[in-house]
């Protein structure tokens, strides 16, 4: 989902800097609040940017027939929000675009908006969407016995659906920055690069996600609860 | 939980493993296995799309590009690696207690 180093026009690149950076510095915000509020939550905070160092990292091969990689956002999305999600991603960016020139400082609002913001925030809609209406014990329950819970399926959707809107976010962007022929014809042209080969990706990705996220569930419990990630 | 933890990791190993199958003997002389980052860069530029901005530093080689993959990959797997043994440790000592 990166948009190289330069390839976007400058008024773009400026526009998605515009648009992530308020965000950005809102999540630094609540990063410290919830530092404050709950210093246990630190070690589940280095997890979920560790995952996403991780998993951004790694270039698979897909059943259409390229190459790319997940994004594991949609962990860090469901735990603390997509603004908190939109910091650590950041950071990964960063590290991407200065040491292997993948991405870029020029792109980096653009990146930013769809892996650290829509991506996070598609992932916490779909699984408050699925936990919410759950009665919290059930939910808790289940998912300390790690059995096949409705937050386990919650977090799979979330990191499938996280990935793919990462990738639609992107084609997207490219879309309407390149118009030709027309805006539609370009978007369609970018989803079939970006967007088809992440359905067996995004499977990939939800399942990883599944697995780290029931670990922490076990043994973070209580932390989790206190940041009401199970209603 | 072990036993369905395992079970998943191999179901997504098998799903990034079925390319290899479905398109064997192919590779990026014909097209398959590219990156869609690069694939997408390419259709930008086949728009007559001149960048107006080159990446700061590059690295020089394929190899010195995949030693700072694999060194991502190793920071993410260490954090993760180090907190989930500190929280494992913590908890026999209370135990113990």
């Amino acid at each position: 989902m990166h948009i190289m180093e330069g390839f976007l026009p400058w008024y773009w690149c400026l526009f998605w800097y515009i648009i992530s950076l308020p965000i950005v510095a809102y999540g630094i915000i609540k990063l410290k609040k919830i530092i404050g509020d709950t210093p246990e939550a630190k070690s589940l905070l280095a997890v979920t940017g560790g995952f996403m160092f991780l998993l951004s990292s790694l270039k698979l091969p897909s059943v259409a027939g390229s190459s790319s990689h997940p994004t594991g956002n949609g962990l860090g999305g469901v735990i603390f929000g997509p603004a908190i999600s939109a910091v650590l991603a950041t950071i990964v960016l960063i590290f991407q675009a200065l040491l292997l020139a993948h991405g870029g400082i020029t792109t980096l609002g653009a990146n930013i908006f769809s892996m650290g913001i829509i991506g996070p925030l598609v992932a916490w809609i779909v699984y408050k969407g699925i936990v919410r209406n759950n009665t919290n014990t059930n939910n808790e329950v289940n998912i300390k016995k790690s059995n096949f819970s409705k937050p386990s399926i919650a977090m799979f959707l979330g990191a499938f659906l996280a990935n793919i809107s990462t990738y639609i976010v992107t084609s997207f962007q490219l879309a309407i920055a390149f118009p030709e022929p027309t805006v539609e014809l370009s978007f369609i042209k970018f989803l079939l690069i970006f967007a088809i080969p992440q359905v067996s990706l995004g499977i990939c990705e939800g399942l990883i996600t599944v697995i780290i996220w029931e670990n922490l569930a076990k043994v973070k419990f209580d932390v989790l609860k206190r940041l009401n990630v199970f209603n | 939980m072990r036993n369905k933890h395992i079970i998943l990791v191999i179901l997504a190993i098998l799903i990034a493993t079925v390319p290899f199958v479905l398109y064997s003997n192919l590779g990026e002389e014909e097209g398959y296995f590219i990156g869609a980052d690069n694939k997408a860069s390419e259709v930008v530029e086949n728009t007559g799309y001149i960048p107006w901005f080159n990446s700061i530093w590059e690295a020089p080689s394929a190899e010195i590009e995949s030693l700072l993959f694999a060194l991502q990959a190793a920071i993410g797997a260490f954090i993760i690696a180090y907190i989930f043994g500190y929280w494992h440790a913590k908890s026999k000592y209370n135990k113990k207690q």
